[in-house]
């Protein structure tokens, strides 16, 4: 891999309670780019990202061992604060999710939570979240309106400024697009396209055609391991491995 | 709403344009050389093949890229399956001049009366085909269905060639190998031509989704003509 790494994940493990849900996983993940993780459901995907912001915290019989090091410091460290590191590695879930506020609350929420109360300043933050998200243009007229209000997709494009509000690094996204039409989707994949500039994602998405679209390096899962990691380029012209190959071509199971 | 993908079909636009100009180039500098005896310049075109050979294969990489990765549709599509054959009609275009390149350098040795109608014939088809790149490079479908209506002007001229070059040999033992190189050489114009309206079709194609070639029309091959 030429380009420098973001997220190092070392023998990562992850049991919940007998099931071995991550098996042994290293995986070099690239700055400023996209790497989408694709496989059939269960084989890891979604908890290989929830382990990135350590949301598998929150899962009771979660186990993990292993190390995931973000810019070198490894997140499972003791004395590692969640809260900033959530901070610093943002999620977008399935679903989009506002808060029964305003648009501009919504946006606003997480710098005032971190002592932000400055009116010009929360001014300045928000705009540029929904300017980077690619929604100011649709909502600039009415940012009082509540968030509920807007469509499926704009919903999503106002979790994606929620989430650059308070200036993350990394954004993980949970199937971002695959509660919305077509459009809509199109216009996620192309802000995904825009935001890799400033910013490292990693995406979970059950579209294969969507990994291949929006993703520079693509990850392949299967039951818990990591089957293959290369360019999407490789992935889906010539891949290594004949899983991969079954899998991308539907020929898997 | 602007798409990334965009850039990535002028891209291959671009690279296209590049091979086109390279294989006019070659065309154009290999009848230069053989109306002017030029074994130097011929040498530059036979030098000049790997360049458009490492291009084809550059483009027919990222047309791969881009079915695998975007899964183009309609005219996107169409484009793209047309820059394939076209990409390979212009390294073909490229092989012409590099045959008719060779034949310099024995007609250059070579006692020859005069070339016929090679000279016409040559600026026909270099019409032809710089038509046929100006006509993709603007999308123009009424440039692309002149360069069509030339093909027969240069089988014509062929067949006048064929002709006149036999009644030649026939009548002086001495001509038959300056003759087999000028029918070389007017086989591969005629080819280049054929190639021209070849590129002419697919741009009928992308811009209009109709199949002109082999007649379709006639034969009811079309999928949206009634």
């Amino acid at each position: 891999m030429t380009t420098e790494t973001k997220i190092v994940t070392k023998n990562l493990n992850l049991h919940y309670g007998e099931k071995h849900a991550l098996k042994n996983i290293s995986l070099d993940i690239p700055v400023n780019r996209v790497t989408a993780l694709i496989g059939p459901s269960g084989c890891g995907k979604s908890t290989f990202l929830r382990s990135l912001n350590r949301m598998n915290d929150l899962i009771d019989n979660a186990k993990i061992d292993g190390s995931v090091l973000i810019d070198g410091t490894d997140i499972y460290h003791n004395g590692i604060d969640v809260v900033e590191l959530r901070k610093k590695v943002g999620m977008i879930f399935q679903k989009s999710n506002p808060f029964p506020k305003s648009i501009y609350d919504n946006v606003a929420y997480g710098p005032r939570i971190n002592g932000i109360h400055d009116k010009k300043i929360l001014d300045e933050i928000v705009e540029q979240s929904l300017q980077r998200s690619a929604l100011l243009d649709e909502v600039k007229d009415d940012l009082k309106k509540s968030g509920l209000a807007l469509s499926g997709g704009q919903q999503q494009r106002l979790c994606i400024a929620r989430a650059l509000a308070v200036n993350p690094d990394v954004l993980l996204m949970d199937e971002p697009a695959s509660a919305l039409d077509p459009i809509a989707t199109a216009k996620i994949e192309e802000l995904i396209y825009e935001l890799k500039e400033n910013y490292t994602i990693v995406i979970v998405t059950h579209n294969m055609q969507q990994a291949a679209r929006v993703s520079d390096y693509t990850a392949f899962f299967y039951i818990g391991s990591l089957i293959e990691y290369d360019e999407t380029k490789k992935i889906f012209t010539t891949p290594k491995e004949k899983q991969t190959e079954d899998y991308i071509t539907g020929r898997f199971g | 709403m602007q798409r990334h993908f965009e850039q990535e079909l002028n891209g291959l636009k671009t690279n296209l344009i590049k091979m086109g100009s390279l294989a006019e180039k070659a065309v154009h500098d290999s009848l230069q050389a053989l109306l002017n005896d030029d074994t130097d310049t011929a040498q530059r075109v036979i030098d000049g093949e790997d360049r458009i050979n490492s291009l084809e294969i550059e483009i027919d990489n990222s047309i791969v890229d881009i079915l695998a990765l975007q899964q183009p549709v309609a005219i996107d599509l169409r484009m793209i399956l047309s820059a394939l054959k076209i990409n390979n009609d212009l390294e073909r275009i490229g092989d012409h001049a590099v045959n008719i390149a060779e034949s310099v350098f024995s007609l250059a040795k070579c006692e020859k009366d005069s070339y016929i109608y090679l000279p016409k014939m040559a600026e026909v088809a270099e019409q032809m085909l710089h038509n046929a790149l100006d006509s993709f490079i603007h999308s123009d479908t009424k440039l692309g269905m002149d360069v069509l209506g030339m093909d027969d002007t240069i089988d014509n001229f062929n067949k006048d060639i064929f002709t006149r070059v036999i009644d030649r040999m026939k009548n002086n033992q001495r001509s038959i190998e300056a003759g087999m190189h000028l029918i070389r050489v007017s086989r591969n114009l005629e080819r280049i031509a054929d190639l021209a309206t070849n590129i002419a079709e697919e741009v009928i194609f992308i811009a209009q989704a109709k199949i002109i070639k082999h007649h379709a029309d006639e034969i009811k091959i079309n999928p949206h003509s009634e």
